[in-house]
């Protein structure tokens, strides 16, 4: 498999054409819009939890490149029914294979799907459209602690 | 016995072509495995070893500071630096006192839009008078600018308490001549537009507005960042007030940029930096300054970068402006046709019945700008994604991001088909399994 196979494996288009968790909804507990400048991509990501404090659902919608819309979709599969420390974890975790350029492969254990997007890493330009709904779904879940 | 004339305004030919990218190094990388196709001349072109040699020449022999000290050196540097003024007046149609060097275009409109904010502050004094704006008056720009001719005429505005009316675009993302007529008005004190957008490639009908603004009493400025690399400029010609130039898109160096100002209206701006190099006598509580082009060259200037820009202009100039700007057509016109063949690709203003120079920008329907520009750069083929800091005209046209291809005199007739058939393989890649 070529780099450029393994950046854009069958499972990132299948979730960029078909996302998961997209949608917003109107009761908003925790929201965070994140933009990427250089491109105008965008998210808005809500973390709603259950009354048990762990994370029911993220929810989000926004546009941008398969990268980035993978991602978010595959951020929503990951976190339901995850502790709020428990997902924190996991976005370090994915952060931390996210830059390393290329050097650790994303746990599948760990980050689920997601896991697909670690040929994402070499391609330094395109950590931020990976990390874009990540970045705000640890903002929405700073913003509702607070 | 006959005589062979050169035709001034052929298209260069294939050996010609050749030879040209023989003077660019950087044409001879791979990438990827593959041989560098660049087609983002639109962002930022290459430099052939003249302008390199130039700068190096300059920095090896003759560095030193100019228009001060009275060594040997100095006085070359100062020669070398006022000549390379003279040789890109003489490449845009100006006089060589009406060039004044900037860090780059977005630096040049400041200029002029802080000079105009201090004229209305009251610096300039009664000479600078017919250069301030208030409420009521009104500075015209259009959708389709590059945001450096936009934002410093927002803020011009807002620091002036004048208003800032936008020429807005047609469906196909042109000009809309007719609404230019309403906006531009006897309120009007200053058009701002781009002779060339660097999103749609296609030339603006400058006269027509120009003539409006001439009508209204209204000052020009035109961003000739995409126009005076590629098509043969003559700022006199076109009757305007302000062009500014990039010398980065233009064969120069970064960091080097230029402002045309006739002579008339520079003789009464105030400065907009202020510092060394731009007075005449300095008190602790006052400071009468020099003429123009020196009035708004403050501090220690980018000698080997003008140097090294003068150098660009000869290396055009000796290829020929004419020849380059048809050279360059015949891509616009194929990168348009071959891309627009392409089920689901769109060619930004396409459907503009104006003359286009060598850039196209295009949607493809169901892929983002920045996953086709990846898919391309894995063959080698570098140009641009994103907005190209032009997001009202994206807006306009409905969507965020595009895809830019654009040329110069060293592309080639397979680099541009490169990038057609690249489309072509994208979309079957990124619709695999779909």
């Amino acid at each position: 498999m070529s780099d450029l196979q393994n950046l854009y494996q069958e499972l990132v288009l299948d979730h960029s054409r078909t996302p998961h968790g997209y949608g917003l909804r109107e009761e908003i507990r925790a929201q965070s819009h994140q933009l990427n400048p250089t491109c105008g991509d965008e998210v808005t990501v809500q973390v709603h939890r259950a009354a048990d404090g762990t994370v029911e659902a993220i929810a989000w919608e926004g546009h941008g490149c398969a990268i980035s819309q993978a991602s978010a979709s595959m951020l929503a599969d990951l976190a339901e029914g995850l502790t709020v420390d428990d997902l924190e974890g996991r976005i370090a975790s994915f952060r931390e294979a996210m830059r390393s350029r290329g050097k650790i492969q994303p746990d599948e254990e760990m980050l689920g799907d997601a896991a697909a997007l670690g040929g994402v890493s070499k391609y330094v330009a395109r950590v931020k459209c990976a990390m874009l709904a990540w970045v705000a779904a640890e903002d929405a879940l700073a913003k509702s602690t607070v | 016995m006959s005589t062979i004339e050169a035709d001034l305004s052929a298209p260069l030919t294939d050996a010609e072509v050749q030879r040209i990218r023989e003077d660019f190094p950087i044409l001879r990388t791979e990438v990827n495995g593959h041989p560098l196709a660049y087609l983002d001349s639109g962002a930022t072109s290459q430099r052939p070893l003249a302008v390199l040699d130039a700068e190096r020449a300059f920095a090896t022999g003759m560095n030193s500071a100019v228009h001060r000290g009275a060594h040997t050196l100095a006085a070359e540097a100062t020669e070398l630096f006022e000549d390379a003024r003279a040789s890109v007046a003489r490449f845009v149609g100006a006089d060589d006192d009406e060039i004044v060097w900037t860090s780059n275009a977005t630096e040049a409109v400041n200029l002029v839009a802080y000079s105009l904010s201090n004229a209305s502050l009251g610096r300039g004094g009664a000479a600078s008078e017919s250069l301030r704006l208030g409420p009521g008056d009104e500075i015209v720009t259009t959708e389709m600018e590059h945001h450096a001719n936009l934002i410093p005429w927002q803020e011009l505005a807002a620091r002036t308490g004048a208003t800032l009316k936008v020429i807005p675009l047609d469906d196909h993302g042109a000009l809309r001549l007719d609404a230019a007529a309403e906006l531009i008005t006897a309120r009007t004190r200053l058009v701002a537009f781009t002779h060339v957008s660097n999103v749609l490639g296609v030339i603006n009908p400058v006269a027509d507005l120009v003539g409006l603004a001439r009508r209204a009493g209204a000052l020009v400025l035109l961003d000739a960042c995409q126009s005076a690399p590629h098509l043969p400029l003559d700022v006199k010609a076109l009757d305007v007030d302000f062009a500014v130039l990039s010398g980065h898109k233009m064969l120069g160096p970064t960091g080097i940029g230029a402002l045309y100002g006739r002579r008339a209206l520079l003789e009464i701006m105030p400065p907009f930096l202020t510092g060394g190099s731009m007075i005449t006598t300095v008190t602790t509580t006052t400071a009468e300054y020099l003429p123009p082009p020196q009035r708004f060259e403050a501090g220690t200037q980018r000698v080997s970068q003008a140097i090294a820009l003068a150098a660009a202009v000869d290396y055009l100039t000796a290829v020929g402006m004419p020849r380059i700007a048809a050279h360059e057509a015949a891509f616009g016109a194929r990168l348009v046709d071959g891309l627009s063949a392409i089920d689901g690709v769109r060619v930004l203003g396409a459907g503009i019945d104006l003359p286009r120079v060598g850039l196209a920008s295009f949607d493809v329907d169901g892929i983002h700008s920045h996953d086709l520009g990846q898919y391309l750069d894995d063959l080698g083929i570098a140009l641009r994604v994103g907005h190209h800091c032009a997001q009202p005209l994206h807006r306009r046209l409905g969507i965020t991001s595009s895809t830019r291809a654009s040329t110069y005199l060293y592309t080639t007739d397979a680099e541009v088909d490169a990038v057609i058939a690249g489309v072509a393989g994208a979309i079957d890649f990124f619709r695999r399994g779909a």
